[in-house]
């Protein structure tokens, strides 16, 4: 243990160290190579124009060089091998495309997700909402709001064996130690083994994740409500306006640009839902999703790359409006400058 | 506001409020009460009912015939029904499923045909007999037992120690810090150029960035996977390396990062930034003596985030850490025991609250950076 806490602090200090001294020495050796202290005279001024002209990919270097190995090069490469054969060597056309449309487990995959993205997104907006708009009347919402954001903080994994232990199973008429079950068992009715009930248990899963995201969605909303003008409030309220007449027609067109950023970022989330149904089911019992799927083929008898690759392709494909809608807006924003 | 000024309508709310709480609240609340259980109680009795005896229905035999003792012409059986085990309390007793509480504890039970038995509540028992007891199997008897409810910390000794969890709390450290900083400081530069320096390329890149914003992670894994392959290939060194999911880290983290300093690093004063330019300071100078200690609020958002992010992250882990016992992280270590320990609910939940027990601290005492994070990353960005 010792040695693996010194070996850790270690690597740590030579990670983070490397790191200093690369943005350090660069700069100083610019400083070294075209001074532009000490110097007089168009000299000075040459060398500071060189400075300007290099300094700034000192500063983007790294960044970039980072971004195009592990983000940009990927897109690529993964378009590439979608193309190609299991082990990435071969050109086989579509068919990867092929294979993934008459496959009954990517077929099934595609539902599920379609499903998650229909159901997720939405439930988080809507609750997020709902508790957004409660907490913001009374006095201990503070704390309410911290306990129901405090899932956010928890691994998916974690949350996992959460659940798990809520919808755990003993047979009928047993002692149940899951509370859905006992629940369910206290009401007469008899016990479930939630997570293998196909088609069904797809919402026992979303249900983990809109634990986890309800608490985004509210902060996020809570804080574009409390940016409405008071005035308009008080307005509507001197109008005889009651409070459901309020909320639809006067809080939520105004919030209705959070409301899509909230309900976008969630989307995007769902689309790379991963870890709590490898965990729950590991895609049994037709709860399989496409990212889930893709690990697997990564894997599956030594890995094919190609049939793994088509299946990230489908995934990045769905993400692509809502890149270019992002691209846009922030376009906008800045002014195009 | 308009509403709760009615009495009822102020209830409502407070009780509406209340129900989202305790609904979000008893997940966590489960393991953790789990965790902290005796291990034969978690299966005996709901986390729920922890806090009262958890009482049972039990089977016990009593001795053969064979340890009979015979005293003024009867026979006697003595003994402890719980024989070495651990002693519960028991309420009441029978000697038919049918019935298996049938008699209270302590009473002196008609068998027929002369024979009594008496269960006592600590377990003792006294048989007796006009005839001499037959037969290798010894009388069957149930019973209602309750045990007093226990608390302890040994499933934590247990999964620190003996379950290899002590160790990829290590090893989710290892990777989780140097995680964290490195992205930081490379973004930090990056997002500084991008929102003050002038150079060709600036508006594609910034595009680039928000573009590779919402890029699936799942789109790097199969090329990183290659190429990191090849690298060990090629030089000879292992392929799952802690610097290696540094980096990849690192790379998946840098678009938020660059994105979320530079739209704060660009609102900031312009005069500040002129007079010290003025001065004869250079850029490295403004960044380092200006830029930084300004930016602090936006540094420690994002250090949050990532934090989160790389200590909760199983997919990555999973893709580039080995499952070695000096590489496997917490996450990986726990979705390994759920198909090893499936069914163990100490070893579960305790193992589990570890793995929850950092992020929940990190958040709750940085509760304020991490909110502030994430309004200026969704908020804004849109």
């Amino acid at each position: 243990m010792a040695a693996q806490i010194f070996s850790a602090i270690f690597v740590i200090l030579v990670g983070v160290g490397g790191c200093v001294a690369y943005f350090w020495g660069a700069n100083k050796l610019l400083d070294i190579v075209f001074p532009s202290r000490g110097v007089t005279g168009a000299a000075a001024v040459d060398n500071l124009r060189r400075q300007g002209f290099i300094r700034p990919w000192l500063f983007v270097g790294p960044a970039l060089l980072i971004l195009t190995v592990y983000l940009i090069y990927p897109v690529v490469e993964t378009l590439r091998l979608s193309f190609m054969d299991r082990g990435g060597t071969g050109f086989v056309g579509f068919a990867n495309y092929e294979w993934a449309l008459g496959d009954r487990e990517f077929r099934n995959s595609i539902l599920n997700n379609v499903l998650w993205l229909a159901v997720v997104p939405a439930a988080c907006t809507f609750l997020g909402l709902v508790i957004a708009v409660l907490t913001d009347r009374i006095w201990w919402g503070t704390i309410a709001k911290s306990l129901i954001f405090l899932p956010l903080a928890i691994s998916f994994v974690g949350a996992s064996v959460i659940w798990k232990f809520i919808y755990e199973y003993r047979g009928d008429g047993q002692v149940q130690i899951g509370i859905l079950n006992a629940i369910v068992q206290f009401f007469g009715g008899a016990p479930q083994v939630w997570i293998s009930i196909p088609f069904w248990n797809n919402f026992f899963l979303m249900i983990i994740l809109i634990w986890i995201q309800t608490g985004f969605a509210m902060v996020i909303l809570s804080s574009a409500l409390r940016g409405i003008p008071e005035e308009t409030l008080e307005a509507a309220v001197i109008d005889g306006a009651n409070p459901f007449q309020i909320f639809w027609k006067i809080m939520i067109p105004q919030i209705w640009g959070t409301i899509a950023v909230v309900w976008t970022t969630i989307t995007i989330l769902v689309l790379k839902v991963f870890d709590i149904v490898l965990t729950m089911t590991n895609g049994q019992w037709n709860s399989q999703v496409l990212a889930n799927l893709m690990f697997d083929w990564m894997f599956r008898g030594g890995g094919d790359f190609g049939r793994g690759a088509t299946i990230a392709i489908v995934i990045m494909i769905a993400v692509v409006p809502i890149m270019i809608w992002n691209i846009r807006q922030a376009n906008r924003e800045t002014g195009g400058h | 506001m308009a509403t709760g000024k009615s009495f009822l309508g102020r209830f409502g709310v407070h009780l509406a409020v209340l129900v989202f709480v305790v609904i979000w609240t008893i997940p966590t609340l489960g393991i953790l009460v789990s965790s902290l259980r005796d291990k034969d109680q978690i299966v005996a009795s709901g986390w729920w009912n922890s806090v009262v005896s958890s009482s049972q229905t039990e089977a016990g035999r009593l001795p053969p015939a064979s340890a009979q003792v015979e005293k003024d012409g009867k026979f006697f059986l003595e003994g402890n029904i719980f024989g070495d085990g651990p002693v519960r309390s028991i309420s009441a007793f029978g000697v038919r499923s049918a019935a298996p509480t049938q008699y209270e504890a302590g009473v002196v039970a008609d068998l027929g045909e002369g024979v009594t038995l008496q269960l006592n509540a600590d377990g003792s028992f006294a048989m007796a007999s006009p005839k001499a007891f037959e037969g290798e199997r010894g009388q069957r008897v149930y019973f209602a037992s309750s045990a007093p409810p226990r608390f302890t910390t040994e499933n934590y000794e247990t999964v620190l120690f003996s379950e290899g969890i002590g160790r990829s709390f290590m090893n989710s450290l290892t990777v989780t810090i140097p995680a964290t900083v490195i992205p930081i400081l490379i973004a930090a530069f990056a997002a500084y150029a991008l929102a003050w320096m002038r150079f060709p390329g600036r508006a594609l890149l910034i595009a680039v960035i928000i573009g590779l914003l919402v890029v699936p992670l799942q789109m790097s894994l199969i090329p990183l996977l290659k190429l990191y392959n090849g690298v060990g290939v090629f030089f000879g060194v292992p392929v799952k390396t802690y610097l290696g999911i540094w980096l990849a880290h690192t790379g998946f983290g840098l678009p938020f990062a660059i994105y979320l300093l530079r739209s704060y690093i660009a609102g900031l004063p312009r005069e500040v930034m002129e007079s010290a330019r003025i001065d004869g300071a250079s850029d490295f100078e403004i960044f380092v003596k200006i830029v930084l200690p300004l930016s602090f609020p936006v540094l420690a958002s994002f250090a949050i985030f990532q934090f989160l992010w790389v200590w909760n992250d199983l997919l990555v882990a999973m893709v580039f850490l080995g499952t070695e016992a000096d590489q496997i992280v917490l996450t990986a270590k726990l979705n390994a025991l759920l198909g090893s320990r499936g069914g163990d609910w100490e070893i579960l939940t305790t193992s589990a609250f570890i793995t929850i027990i950092v992020p929940l601290i990190v958040f709750f005492s940085l509760q304020r950076y991490f909110v502030r994070g994430l309004l200026a990353g969704s908020v804004k960005g849109g």
